[in-house]
C-alpha cells in the first residue's frame, strides 16, 4: 500500500544533510512552505543552497533559516520582496551568495532537471550582464545563450489537498513555482492544507501527479 | 505646459492597446493601464505568478491571500480566467505568445535597449524577476516612464548608462511630454504635450530625435 502522509514536520524533513539545494516553493508569501522551513531550522541542517523566487519576507519561513545562517546561497530572480529585511543584512554584510537568474530560466531550469534533459538554448539575458560567461549559438538568425538544468536535492513544497498517493491541487496563484519544483528534487516533501480520500481529487484537476511527491504532512487552515 | 502625471501616462498607453490582445502590465506606472482600456475592447491581462484574466483589486473585505499579481498586491480573477505554473506563465512570455508588454524603465536608447533592472545601488541587492523574459519575449515592448530623472536628466539616451534588460526590444515609449516610435533612424516623435516644441524636447533628451511627419498634440482628459 502506498502512504506518502508522515506524521510530523519532524519526519518529513528528516535527512536532510548540510550542504543540500533545497527548491523552495511560493512567490513571495503565496504558496509559501513556511512550516516545513521552520521544521528545517528545528532539524539541523547548514550550509544550505535555497532556490527561490525572492529571498523570504519578513522574519519568518526563508526569511528565519537565512536569519540563523543556515543558507550559504540562495538562486533567485527577485531577492527583495515585502520586507526583505533579513536577506538584505546577510547580504550587505556578505554572509550570503546571490546567484541572480531571470524568473522564466529559473523556472525552466528545473523544468528541465525534471526532464531529464542537459539544458536549453534561451534568448533571454542574450546581450546583458548575466549572459556573460554562458556558451553562444545562433539558431536560425536568432541569438542563444545555453542554460543548464538545475536540480534539488529537496523539494518543499506547500500545497491544498492531497491524497495518499501524492496527487496534489493547489489554491489559484499559490500554484507559482511549486508544481515544477515538485518534479525537480531527489526528495519532495509538501505540507498540505487537508489531505482527502483516494479517489476524490477530481483527476482532471490533478495539477501535481503523485509519482513526483516523497512524503506529505498536514498543516490544516482555512481553504 | 502641463507635463503628464502617471495616470495620464497610463491613460495614453491603454489607448493603443488592442481589443482582444493578451498583455503583461510591469510595476509601477504600467499597472494604472488596466484602469482605462478603453470601453467595448476586452483585454486579457498575464501575470507572471500564473495567472490570465486578471481582474482589478478586491472589494474591501472580498480579498483572498492566495491572489496575488506579480507585484504581490491583492487582485481578483476575472470570469474566463486561469491559473498555471510559472513554467507556463514564463513559456507563454519567452514563447511569443504575449502580445503586449508594457514595463517601466530607468532609461531607452535610440535603438531600443532597454534597461529597467539594475542602477547598481551598492545598497541593495540586485533584483532581475521576470523583466528580462518580457523584454525579450513578447511580440511588442513599449515603456511608460518620465521623461526626465528627478534631477533632470535624460532618459532617452544615445546608450544605456545602466546594465541592459535586453537590447533592441522597445518599440514604443510614452513619457510625461511625448509619445516616441524607436524607429529605423532612432527615436520618432508621435506627439507632443501642447506648450512644448520638437526644440523644447529635444533640450530634454539626449539622443537625437526626428519628428513625424504628422506629428500631434499628446492631448489626455484630467483624470
Amino acid at each position: 500500500m502506498i502512504d506518502k502522509q508522515v506524521a510530523s514536520l519532524a519526519e518529513a524533513v528528516a535527512g536532510i544533510r548540510d550542504g543540500a539545494t533545497l527548491l523552495c516553493g511560493g512567490f513571495g508569501a503565496v504558496g509559501s512552505p513556511d512550516e516545513l522551513f521552520e521544521a528545517v531550522l528545528d532539524q539541523g541542517a547548514r550550509e544550505l543552497v535555497a532556490v527561490s523566487n525572492n529571498a523570504g519576507s519578513g522574519r519568518r519561513g526563508l526569511a528565519a533559516l537565512i536569519a540563523a545562517r543556515r543558507v550559504r546561497r540562495v538562486i533567485c530572480s527577485y531577492p527583495r520582496t515585502t520586507d526583505p529585511v533579513v536577506f538584505e543584512e546577510e547580504y550587505r554584510a556578505g554572509r550570503i551568495e546571490l546567484e541572480l537568474v531571470p524568473q522564466g530560466t529559473l523556472s525552466e531550469r528545473m523544468r528541465c532537471a525534471a526532464a531529464g534533459l542537459g539544458g536549453f538554448w534561451s534568448p533571454v539575458s542574450v546581450g546583458t550582464r548575466l549572459a556573460e560567461g554562458k556558451e553562444c549559438r545562433t539558431i536560425e538568425g536568432r541569438d542563444y545563450v545555453l542554460e543548464l538544468p538545475l536540480k534539488g536535492d529537496v523539494a518543499l513544497i506547500r500545497a491544498d489537498r492531497g491524497d495518499r498517493w501524492g496527487n496534489l491541487t493547489y489554491r489559484k496563484s499559490a500554484r507559482n513555482f511549486n508544481p515544477v519544483m515538485a518534479m525537480a528534487a531527489d526528495l519532495t516533501v509538501v505540507q498540505l492544507r487537508e489531505i482527502v480520500q483516494l479517489g476524490t481529487l477530481d483527476p482532471e484537476n490533478v495539477a501535481t501527479p503523485g509519482i513526483f511527491v516523497d512524503r506529505m504532512v498536514v498543516i490544516g487552515g482555512q481553504p | 505646459m502641463m507635463p503628464l502625471d502617471r495616470r495620464q501616462i497610463a491613460w495614453r498607453a491603454a489607448q493603443d492597446v488592442a481589443d482582444g490582445a493578451y498583455v503583461n502590465l510591469g510595476i509601477g506606472i504600467p499597472t494604472l493601464v488596466a484602469d482605462y482600456v478603453p470601453a467595448g475592447r476586452e483585454v486579457v491581462f498575464h501575470s507572471e505568478n500564473g495567472i490570465l484574466g486578471l481582474g482589478p483589486a478586491p472589494a474591501p473585505g472580498e480579498a483572498d491571500p492566495d491572489l496575488i499579481n506579480a507585484g504581490k498586491a491583492l487582485v481578483t480573477l476575472l470570469p474566463g480566467g486561469s491559473f498555471f505554473t510559472h513554467s507556463d506563465a514564463f513559456l507563454m512570455i519567452r514563447g511569443g505568445h504575449l502580445d503586449l508588454a508594457l514595463l517601466g524603465a530607468f532609461e531607452v536608447s535610440e535603438t531600443g535597449d532597454l534597461a529597467n533592472w539594475t542602477t547598481d545601488d551598492p545598497n541593495m541587492s540586485p533584483g532581475v524577476g521576470g523583466a528580462m523574459d518580457l523584454a525579450t519575449g513578447a511580440k511588442a515592448v513599449r515603456v511608460l516612464m518620465q521623461h526626465n530623472t528627478a534631477k533632470g536628466e535624460p532618459r532617452l539616451r544615445r546608450l544605456c548608462r545602466y546594465p541592459l534588460t535586453a537590447p533592441r526590444a522597445v518599440s514604443r515609449i510614452y513619457t510625461d511630454l511625448a509619445v516616441l516610435d524607436v524607429a529605423q533612424a532612432g527615436f520618432l516623435v508621435r506627439e507632443i504635450i501642447a506648450g512644448l516644441d520638437l526644440a523644447g524636447l529635444q533640450e530634454r533628451t539626449e539622443a537625437k530625435l526626428d519628428a513625424a511627419a504628422d506629428l500631434r498634440v499628446l492631448a489626455v482628459p484630467e483624470l
